[in-house]
């Protein structure tokens, strides 16, 4: 983390839509990264969390780690310039 | 042939399609061109819908080395109111082969794979004649006829279908994204790209460009349908207006609205049938080109049960594997079914439409969703006080005549649509 967090980077949520089943363990790991719409399957709410926001990348890291169909990838950016 | 001159591609010989000594005698080879540099100065885009640079495509290819590569041409043309790359194929297929050739020598291939849709017969039989009479020592050409859908012709569906007999459409975590056959590299170029490269590298990239405006140069092949005496194909020069387009294909000259780009494109107000056809003025006014689709929609029709038509048939047409457009499409197509023909009054129905819309918006693998939803954006713009009236209960009548405007195929078994 260091680098990148002492800068003040931030962090993006793919989901692959084919992959993911519906599952809706994300939106439980996950509740304010990620919703879920009327049929089940997940919304990324914000992209581009600043990484300052510690709660919301440990619980990012959550959802891709518990997803079933491992169909969430958390990708850290770094600042620019 | 004159620079300046139209048709450049719909060519043929009497009542059947050009020999290859036909071809060659039309299209000379004038003089001795370096066919990378005057695709560079050429400018010409995409003509499969997305209109991205050819030579940029073309560059990217050439920098993945250590692999062997592979040139695939897309003539599947899914779209039931394109016609385009059929015809363009039955007529003139010497030039979409002689174009696929000179971009597999760009990028060093000796393999061209020609995919045509499994049930246009006439396209097929052109192709299959046209192959017999090609001599080619370096390259090897073969045909590949996937199943028809909408979604099969798009260009990781294709590419899966090639690899491993599956029309589906991939997800792409990476951008640019680069197609693998086998371990092979592939590159992917629509039917008509094609046929203008084959243009650029005998005439060059001067000759190419005198036709069209300086930021779309050439010519486009539309399929105009809907409200015309006959469906048909028109090869015009990029920047025509539309009503120059309308009235040479016989259109009604008066319409209601006009949808662009096809079934994921945009309807039009008819105030804007003066705008230049390319792709700088028509994102001015929030259309695109697409792959060249005109469908007139005239004044006797009802503008959202034609939309709900076409997203009622785009809906069974999702590959099904995404949620939001597995579960979304349908549920918009009944949106708007609801819209358009209940009695009673359906605002609500109206909100739940658009927030669904704005829901489902670019959370597919393709864009398949997103093209359903700016069609629907669109006709709800376009048609506004048509939806004012309908959404209070209001309809206009003209929903429930028998007559459609786009060519929306009938569904083989209404009741066994799979809504999930």
């Amino acid at each position: 983390m260091g680098v990148i967090n002492r800068r003040g980077g931030s962090f993006v949520i793919h989901i692959d839509p084919i992959l993911c089943d519906g599952y809706g363990h994300c939106h439980e790991l996950a509740p304010e990264d990620i919703t879920i719409d009327e049929w089940g399957y997940p919304v990324v709410v914000a992209q581009n969390i600043p990484l300052k926001n510690h709660q919301a990348y440990e619980a990012a890291k959550y959802a891709e780690r518990g997803c079933p169909r491992q169909a969430i990838r958390v990708e850290k950016i770094a600042p620019t310039a | 042939m004159k620079p300046n001159e139209l048709p450049r591609l719909l060519r043929s010989g009497p009542q059947r399609a050009l020999t290859q000594r036909e071809f060659e005698e039309l299209y000379p080879r004038t003089k001795t061109l370096s066919p990378l540099d005057e695709l560079k100065a050429s400018g010409l885009t995409g003509r499969g819908g997305a209109a991205f640079e050819t030579f940029r495509k073309v560059d990217l290819i050439r920098q993945q080395h250590g692999h062997r590569k592979v040139m695939v041409v897309n003539c599947m043309e899914g779209e039931p109111a394109s016609h385009k790359d059929k015809t363009l194929a039955s007529l003139n297929p010497h030039l979409i082969l002689d174009g696929a050739r000179a971009l597999a020598t760009m990028i060093g291939a000796h393999r061209v794979i020609v995919c045509v849709e499994r049930d246009s017969k006439r396209t097929i039989n052109a192709f299959t004649a046209a192959l017999g009479e090609l001599n080619d020592s370096h390259i090897t050409f073969e045909l590949q006829t996937p199943p028809g859908r909408y979604v099969a012709g798009e260009e990781s569906a294709l590419i899966h279908w090639l690899n491993s007999f599956e029309s589906l459409p991939q997800y792409r975590a990476k951008r640019p994204y680069i197609p693998h056959i086998g371990r092979h590299v592939a590159m992917v170029d629509n039917a008509e790209t094609c046929a203008n490269v084959s243009i650029i590298s005998r005439f060059g990239a001067g000759w190419f460009r005198s036709l069209g405006t300086p930021q779309s140069p050439g010519s486009q092949l539309v399929s105009v349908t809907g409200a015309v005496e006959r469906p048909v194909v028109l090869e015009v020069s990029l920047g025509t207006t539309l009503r120059d387009i309308l009235s040479a294909a016989h259109a009604d000259l008066d319409p209601q609205a006009i949808l662009l780009g096809g079934y994921g494109g945009t309807f039009i107000k008819p105030e804007h049938l003066d705008v230049a056809y390319d792709h700088a003025s028509l994102s001015a006014i929030g259309a695109t080109l697409g792959p060249g689709i005109i469908v007139v929609i005239p004044k006797s029709a009802c503008g959202l049960a034609e939309t709900q038509r076409i997203v009622k048939w785009m809906a069974n047409e999702s590959a099904r594997q995404c949620g939001p457009c597995a579960f979304g499409l349908p549920a918009l197509s009944q949106d708007l079914h609801e819209l358009t023909y209940s009695t009673r009054s359906s605002a609500t129905t109206l909100l739940r439409l658009k927030e669904r819309s704005g829901i489902i918006n670019g959370r597919g693998a393709c864009k398949h969703p997103d093209g359903v939803i700016r069609l629907i954006a669109s006709a709800l713009e376009v048609f506004s006080n048509d939806v004012a009236a309908h959404s209070k209960g209001r309809t206009c009548g003209n929903e429930r005549r028998a007559e459609h405007y786009a060519t929306v195929p009938r569904l083989e078994n209404e009741k066994d649509l799979v809504w999930e």
